[in-house]
């Protein structure tokens, strides 16, 4: 009797298997901040908007949280939302930018009209690191932790309110 | 007329085929229970039409995307006018609803092959293996017809023209890769039936194992050349320079294939031995439903991965209801058939059984340590815990250990005899090759360039604890022989095809360990006449250059390569390329292939100027990591070949499933 319980071990196993299966099924996995949440940020290699002798990698996100903003000089709301980076550059996070599909003049005629809370911009004109990114438009934000792992996602407008609801508590939550 | 009525022939071929496999699957089942021999004999002639009319439905289906019908949705979504023909034919298998129907097509053609090849079989055993397959078959079908129909038409609106295949997927490697994938999940529900069948009839002993391995062995063989193309395939393809990604995907095929190994050694063991019956049975039904779960991580997206399928819930919930049916039926029929008593055959500590069995329990953790690694972000999300993703940091902390274990393990096995040796007699074998592979593998990586690294050293002591004993087996089993051509002709294949599956594992493992700790890779911008240095290379851009394609535009870079110190040059030429139907770049890498390295060059961004920045990246030894796979497979079929021969034997003059002779694995 003892062995006939152990030889039902494994349809129990995969019962409780199927079970999680199940519940997986009405998850979302795809649910847009999840797909990229501690991973690590994508590698990419781009010049920066200021100078195009200049090539700088994902390297640049270690050692320091740091908030990456998309943006692109073509998206309204990106313009909207440059206050609220700008107070947060003023709080002291470290904020780099992805200028995605711009033209370098453009991208940068939109720094001088709005101000530059940036420390570096990456400069992405066939958004490959948008694509990497899984970025649908601009703008989306993402919080990089110290060792370059993706820990927050914002998609879309950060609103004033956001900064010290969200962004903030998320920027010190890593810090 | 009739081309415009192929997709129609060909959804009707598919719901006749159905109705074939439903009869396979009940008629034989309930036959071989009630002893009706009539009912029985459904089984051979089903398989042959299901297959057939299966085979009728691919072929349509393919027809429609060479005849480029784009009121055929798939062909609308995966194909495009200007796509070459080859692409268009593998086009079939690049979506969802076409790789189901290669599946279901590859399910009926190993379900006639096993049909063919059994003659011999009672008709019992056969009944009840067709029996199972042609279960296994329905429910496949039946998700083709319900969830996946490939056939489904876009009407009346007939696009103009087709969204063209994924860029990603029009390649060499990909046209192959998924039919070897799917050889080895799919031929594995042949050893699973004959698990099944057996458990059913109540008839556990050697036979089923004899008649089981080959089928395995090949399935098995598929699968690891299926793995390997895939890793290649990522290689460069991508861009990177990677080689395995622990992506889901990826390690849906590695699960089968890790218990599949396991299956084929404890085979070995039940068929030589007569020993770790339910053990066995319950590997066969392990490695298929593993194979089940595979198919379900891709197709349900209840994972997140880089090369999923487009997901659609229902599907989702069909699979794993076929998971459950399949997979909980059989695990049930397990529970309640398995003998009752468990018919120990006795071995001591240090024999080759013994060794067989850590074999089998260290590849089943290493299962269950990718599995766990696999579904631990649904399981987590599930219980309401959070969203993460498990990365390469935890496989790779878990799985070289393991595997190392592994390796000292399989060093021991081929050298020790069954049933019982001593230890000493083991040392005797052994020693000196184990202390040749410890003193060379510590000492070698010294010599490569100077630089002594931990990870190069404990792979090559794996390696070369794999490989010497082996020598040193064969020398003795050649000296025993007499002369050399004598001990060649005495050793069997299915012993030759065991020394090159272990000689395939240590030659990847060379691989993996060198190309992991010694790769060189450089990030530069380059313009027309600048030239940088990488590995004791330099790196000449000579020209750029802008080409159209059949249905992409393209800008190379010519780069001419120099070896330091050699006037010997030749010209490399890495691709950007954009593929029109999609608006997607994709990188066309450069490779120089070497046996000993490869050099590697990546075209990335386009910075102005006519300078672009370039990956370049110099792999050591990266080819070992398929050429290992491809001697494993070689192996496995090797022994397939040998076994036939015995088989032949085996019926004039039947040996006792427990002989003890030295026979091997």
């Amino acid at each position: 009797m003892k062995r006939r319980l152990l030889l039902l071990l494994p349809l129990v196993g995969f019962l409780l298997l199927s079970g999680f299966l199940y519940m997986g099924l009405s998850l979302d996995p795809f649910q847009r901040d999840s797909a990229l949440l501690a991973r690590e940020f994508p590698e990419f290699q781009l010049s920066t908007l200021e100078d195009s002798e200049v090539l700088v990698d994902e390297s640049l996100l270690k050692g320091e949280v740091t908030l990456v903003n998309v943006w692109g000089e073509w998206c309204p709301t990106c313009k909207q939302e440059m206050p609220q980076l700008l107070s947060l550059a003023e709080r002291g996070v470290r904020l780099i930018g992805v200028d995605y599909k711009d033209t370098r003049a453009k991208g940068q005629e939109f720094l001088e009209e709005f101000g530059n809370p940036f420390e570096v911009n990456v400069f992405d004109p066939e958004g490959d690191l948008g694509f990497e990114l899984g970025v649908y438009g601009a703008p989306e934000t993402f919080l990089v932790d110290r060792d370059g792992i993706i820990r927050y996602h914002h998609t879309g407008y950060i609103k004033p309110e956001d900064v010290v609801q969200t962004i903030l508590p998320e920027v010190r939550k890593w810090q | 007329m009739l081309t415009k009525m192929i997709p129609e022939i060909g959804h009707f071929a598919l719901v006749i085929a159905l109705l074939m496999a439903f009869f396979q699957a009940v008629m034989p089942l309930a036959g071989a229970a009630t002893r009706r021999p009539l009912w029985m004999a459904f089984a051979r002639p089903m398989a042959a039409g299901q297959f057939l009319f299966v085979a009728v439905a691919y072929l349509c289906l393919t027809t429609s995307y060479m005849l480029d019908d784009f009121s055929v949705a798939t062909v609308a979504n995966n194909s495009n006018s200007m796509l070459p023909w080859y692409y268009k034919f593998s086009a079939v298998w690049g979506n969802h609803e076409g790789s189901v129907l290669l599946w279901s097509l590859i399910l009926a053609g190993w379900t006639f092959a096993v049909s063919r090849f059994s003659r011999n079989l009672p008709e019992d055993m056969i009944s009840r293996v067709l029996g199972v397959m042609g279960m296994v078959s329905s429910g496949f079908l039946l998700f083709v017809l319900v969830t996946s129909n490939p056939f489904e038409r876009l009407l009346p609106v007939i696009p103009q023209d087709g969204a063209d295949l994924n860029p990603l997927l029009q390649d060499f490697g990909l046209i192959i890769h998924p039919p070897m994938l799917y050889m080895g999940y799919v031929g594995f529900s042949v050893v699973f039936a004959f698990a099944i069948a057996a458990l059913l009839g109540g008839r556990l002993d050697a036979a089923w194992t004899r008649w089981a391995r080959p089928w395995t062995n090949i399935a098995w063989a598929f699968l690891t050349v299926g793995i390997a193309l895939g890793s290649w395939w990522a290689y460069y393809e991508l861009g990177w320079g990677g080689w395995w990604f622990w992506d889901p995907v990826e390690n849906a095929s590695l699960l089968p294939w890790l218990a599949g190994t396991a299956l084929l050694h404890s085979l070995a063991v039940t068929e030589k031995r007569g020993s770790f019956k339910s053990w066995t049975v319950l590997l066969a039904i392990l490695t298929f439903s593993l194979s089940l779960l595979g198919t379900f991580l891709v197709r349900s997206g209840v994972l997140t991965s880089v090369h999923a399928f487009a997901n659609d819930p229902s599907r989702g919930l069909f699979i794993l209801a076929l998971l459950g049916v399949t997979v909980g039926l059989s695990l049930l029929v397990f529970a309640l058939r398995a003998p009752r008593v468990s018919h120990t055959v006795a071995f001591s500590w240090v024999s080759r059984d013994a060794l067989l069995l850590v074999n089998n329990i260290l590849l089943v953790i290493m299962t269950v340590t990718v599995l766990l690694g696999t579904v631990y972000p649904l399981l987590l999300d599930a219980l309401g815990l959070g969203k993460i993703s498990v990365g390469p940091p935890y496989f790779n902390a878990l799985f070289v250990p393991l595997t190392v274990i592994l390796c000292v393990f399989m060093g021991l096995g081929p050298s020790a005899r069954w049933k019982h040796m001593s230890a000493r007699e083991l040392f005797r074998r052994l020693g000196l090759a184990s202390l040749a592979a410890l003193i060379i593998g510590m000492f070698v990586p010294l010599a490569y360039g100077g630089e002594w690294n931990l990870w190069v050293s404990l792979g090559l002591v794996a390696a070369l604890w794999i490989v010497l004993p082996m020598v040193r087996d064969l020398f003795e089993k050649i000296r025993r022989a007499g002369s050399l051509g004598d001990g060649l002709r005495k050793l069997s294949l299915a012993y030759w095809g065991m020394v090159l599956g272990h000689l395939g594992v240590a030659v990847t493992i060379i691989g993996v360990a060198v190309v992991s700790n010694y790769n060189v890779e450089r990030n530069v911008r380059l313009a027309p006449g600048d030239s940088v240095q990488v590995a004791g290379y330099t790196f000449t851009m000579n020209e750029l250059q802008s080409r159209r394609g059949p249905n992409y535009l393209s800008d190379m870079a010519f780069i001419e390569v120099s070896r330091d110190g050699s006037s010997r040059s030749f010209t490399m030429v890495p691709e950007k390329r954009l593929y029109i139907a999609r608006g997607m770049p994709m990188t066309q890498v450069a490779l120089r292939p070497g046996l000993f390295r490869d050099l590697y060059v990546a075209m990335g961004e386009d910075l102005g100027d006519g300078a672009w920045a370039m990956r370049i990246q110099y792999k050591p030894f990266v080819r070992w990591l398929w050429l290992g796979a491809l001697l494993m497979a070689a192996g496995g079929v090797m022994a397939v070949i040998d076994r036939r021969y015995r088989l032949k034997r085996h019926q004039q003059v039947p040996l006792p499933a427990s002989s003890t002779r030295e026979v091997p694995v």
